[in-house]
This record gives structure tokens, C-alpha cells and sequence, in this order.
């Protein structure tokens, strides 16, 4: 049995240790906010946060997770406040959408890390993730507003 | 055969190195005394090594182990830019990851996204080991491009080389986790040209003969 903390919320999951995160998150927990796009750290899609760094949960072993914190998509908030979340409706930024709880979780980290991110600092921290609709001026432009949301209070 | 071949060459050339610094009385040979026998040579070593001066002993070793470094398995993590590299190509990584401030990468493209404790099983899935990471902007410890004389004095000053003595260098390639993952790289990568005993073993006698760096021209 492997205890985890996913979204604030506790499960116990009868799994090998070495099954990969992203199948316990989906599989096992039932959330499916998350995707798989290629199975090996590739594209980005299966981005969720452990302890608040960005993984990609389709390579880590569910094992890693053990008594740390996961964060998936839905976690993010509750009631879609995240300034994020607020942003990314407001640019309408996805297509297909499939690509997008990991473009937002990697845009996570790179909004705590770096409250004024420049076009460059959006480039070092989203370029791992992959967009086959080709969303990227939008993605951009919703970090953006995001961290301006940030800036402005507007959105906790 | 190819190593061996160039270890016998290197060796000539360590030993008219280490004649010539004894006919012209600068050699730490003649200021010692005479010539030691080293019992703790590894075997299969030319006989011969064993009466030539400390320096050049130390930069035959050197000479012998310096191919290990520009290998792409330990110099994909010693770029000289600020990006990883990849591939016995040694391409820049996939995803355009960067150094980062601690060399550790940047943002949600840190090192540990990807790269777990242990390699993943199957080909082109993401290596790892222990403490996967760069050296950090200030230490860089290039690799790629480097002469095996240039490698040698960067690893020996400890303005370079993270403020580490000779022995704590020797205790590195002896046994970081990371450095031996370069034997232990997974499914579909090479590994350096020499095992990882006889690179440490090389490492020993360098730093056990002085520590002398090479200095002919093709080597300096
Ligand atoms: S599904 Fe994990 S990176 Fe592509
Ligand atoms: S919105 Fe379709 S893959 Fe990004």
C-alpha cells in the first residue's frame, strides 16, 4: 500500500511502487484532468506537481510520491480562481485542450518562481511542453494576464 | 585495441618526456634522488612507466584517462553553453532545458521533471541517477572542447572545480553516484571508452605521481 496525498485529499493505493504516477492518478484515484500524451517525458501532457515542482507523472514512479504532495490540474483551486485558470479563460487559450492541464501546471511553477515572467523566462519554462493545436500565442498572452491578475490582486 | 594502442604511444612519449627532463636536470627525478618503484601500479601496465619521473608518470595517467571525460556520457552534463546535451552526437537536450541558476534547470524544466533516481527501463526513456544536475553557472567544469591539458588544470584548481582538493577530485571519480552512472548509462547508450576501475586506477596514479598535467603541444 502506498500512502498519497493527492489534492489535499488522502489515498492509500495497492500498486507496485515502480507504476507510474499519472496511471495511479488516472487509474487508481480516478482524476482524469491529467493526460497522456507519449509515455515518456516528451510532450508535457502529464504534468502534475509533486511538493510544488513541476514532474512529468507519466516517467515517476508512483513511489517518488509517497508521503509528499500531489498537485494535479484540479487541484489548482477549487473554484477555478486561480489566476491561471482566470486567465487562461479569459484568452480562450485552448484547442483540442488536451495539452492544457500541463501547459497550466508547468505555467504554475514558472508564475511562483517569477512574478514578472519576460518572453524569454515563458520560452526557458514552457518549452516542454508540447502543443499540437499550436496555442503557444495564446498560452503566452494568458501568462501574462496571469501575472499581471497576480500583480493586481486580482485573483488569489 | 585502439586504447591500447594509444596508451603505448602516450607512454613513449611520457617516457622521452620524463628523459628529456632528466638530461636537462630539471626533472623531479634527479631532485629526489632516483626513481621509486611503485608497488601500487596496476598490473598490465608497461614495466617501464615505473622508473620515469612522478610528472610524467602523472601525465601518461592523465593522458590515459582524459578520453573518458569528452565522452558523451560525461560530457553531455559538462557543456559549454548552457544547455544539456544529448546523444553520442551530444546534441542540445530535447525541450530546450536549461542550466538554471543552481544547475538544476529552470522552472517546471527542472532536472528532476524527468529524471528519476534509477534509468527507466526501454530505449529512449529518460536516465537517471541520484543528484541528476549540471554544474552550476559559477563552476561550470566545461568538458566538451577541452584539451586533455585544459581539463586537467581546470580539474586541479579549486577555483574551477568547486573549491575540491586532489583527493577529494580522486574521492569524486571514485565513487559520485552520477559519475558512475556513466558505466551504467541504460538501454541504448554508450558507455566511455575504459571501464571504471581502470579510469579511477588512472585517476589514482595522476593524482599519486603529483598530479602533473600534460604539456606537450598536442596535448597542452
Ligand atoms: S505523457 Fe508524460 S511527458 Fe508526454
Ligand atoms: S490545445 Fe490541442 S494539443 Fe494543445
Amino acid at each position: 500500500m502506498i500512502a498519497l496525498n493527492v489534492n489535499r485529499r488522502q489515498y492509500s493505493v495497492d500498486v507496485d511502487p515502480a507504476t507510474p504516477l499519472l496511471w495511479v492518478i488516472r487509474e487508481n484515484i480516478g482524476l482524469a484532468g491529467t493526460k497522456y500524451g507519449c509515455g515518456m517525458a516528451q510532450c508535457g501532457a502529464c504534468t502534475v506537481h509533486i511538493d510544488g515542482e513541476a514532474v512529468r507523472s507519466c516517467v515517476t514512479p508512483v513511489s517518488r510520491a509517497a508521503g509528499k504532495i500531489v498537485t494535479t490540474i484540479e487541484g489548482l483551486s477549487a473554484d477555478l480562481s486561480h489566476p491561471l485558470q482566470q486567465a487562461w479563460i479569459a484568452e480562450d487559450v485552448p484547442q483540442c485542450g488536451y495539452c492544457q492541464s500541463g501547459q497550466i501546471m508547468s505555467a504554475a511553477v514558472l508564475l511562483r518562481e517569477n512574478s514578472k515572467p519576460t518572453d524569454s523566462d515563458i520560452d526557458d519554462a514552457m518549452s516542454g511542453n508540447i502543443c499540437r493545436c499550436g496555442t503557444y500565442p495564446r498560452i503566452r498572452r494568458a501568462i501574462r494576464r496571469a501575472a499581471q491578475l497576480m500583480a493586481s490582486g486580482g485573483a488569489k | 585495441m585502439h586504447i591500447r594502442w594509444n596508451w603505448k604511444r602516450k607512454t613513449i612519449a611520457a617516457l622521452l618526456l620524463g628523459a628529456a627532463s632528466l638530461w636537462a636536470g630539471t626533472g623531479r627525478l634527479s631532485t629526489r634522488g632516483g626513481s621509486r618503484v611503485r608497488a601500487d601500479y596496476p598490473a598490465g601496465r608497461p614495466a617501464t612507466v615505473r622508473t620515469v619521473s612522478d610528472d610524467a608518470a602523472a601525465r601518461a595517467a592523465f593522458l590515459a584517462a582524459a578520453p573518458v571525460f569528452t565522452h558523451p556520457r560525461c560530457q553531455n552534463c559538462h557543456p559549454a553553453g548552457d544547455a544539456p546535451l544529448q546523444g553520442d552526437d551530444s546534441h542540445p537536450h530535447a525541450q530546450s532545458v536549461k542550466r538554471g541558476p543552481d544547475g538544476r534547470g529552470k522552472y517546471g524544466m527542472k532536472c528532476s521533471a524527468c529524471h528519476q533516481l534509477t534509468n527507466l527501463p526501454g530505449a529512449n526513456m529518460p536516465p537517471g541517477a541520484p543528484n541528476w544536475h549540471l554544474p552550476p553557472p559559477n563552476m561550470r567544469m566545461v568538458f566538451v572542447g577541452r584539451t586533455p591539458g585544459e581539463l586537467c588544470r581546470q580539474l586541479k584548481d579549486p577555483s574551477q572545480n568547486g573549491g575540491k582538493t586532489i583527493h577529494q577530485i580522486i574521492e569524486h571519480v571514485a565513487s559520485d553516484k552520477l559519475v558512475l552512472w556513466g558505466w551504467n548509462p541504460g538501454e541504448g547508450r554508450t558507455t566511455p571508452p575504459l571501464g571504471h576501475t581502470e579510469f579511477a586506477g588512472l585517476m589514482n596514479q595522476w593524482a599519486s605521481n603529483g598530479a602533473a598535467c600534460p604539456e606537450t603541444a598536442e596535448n597542452r
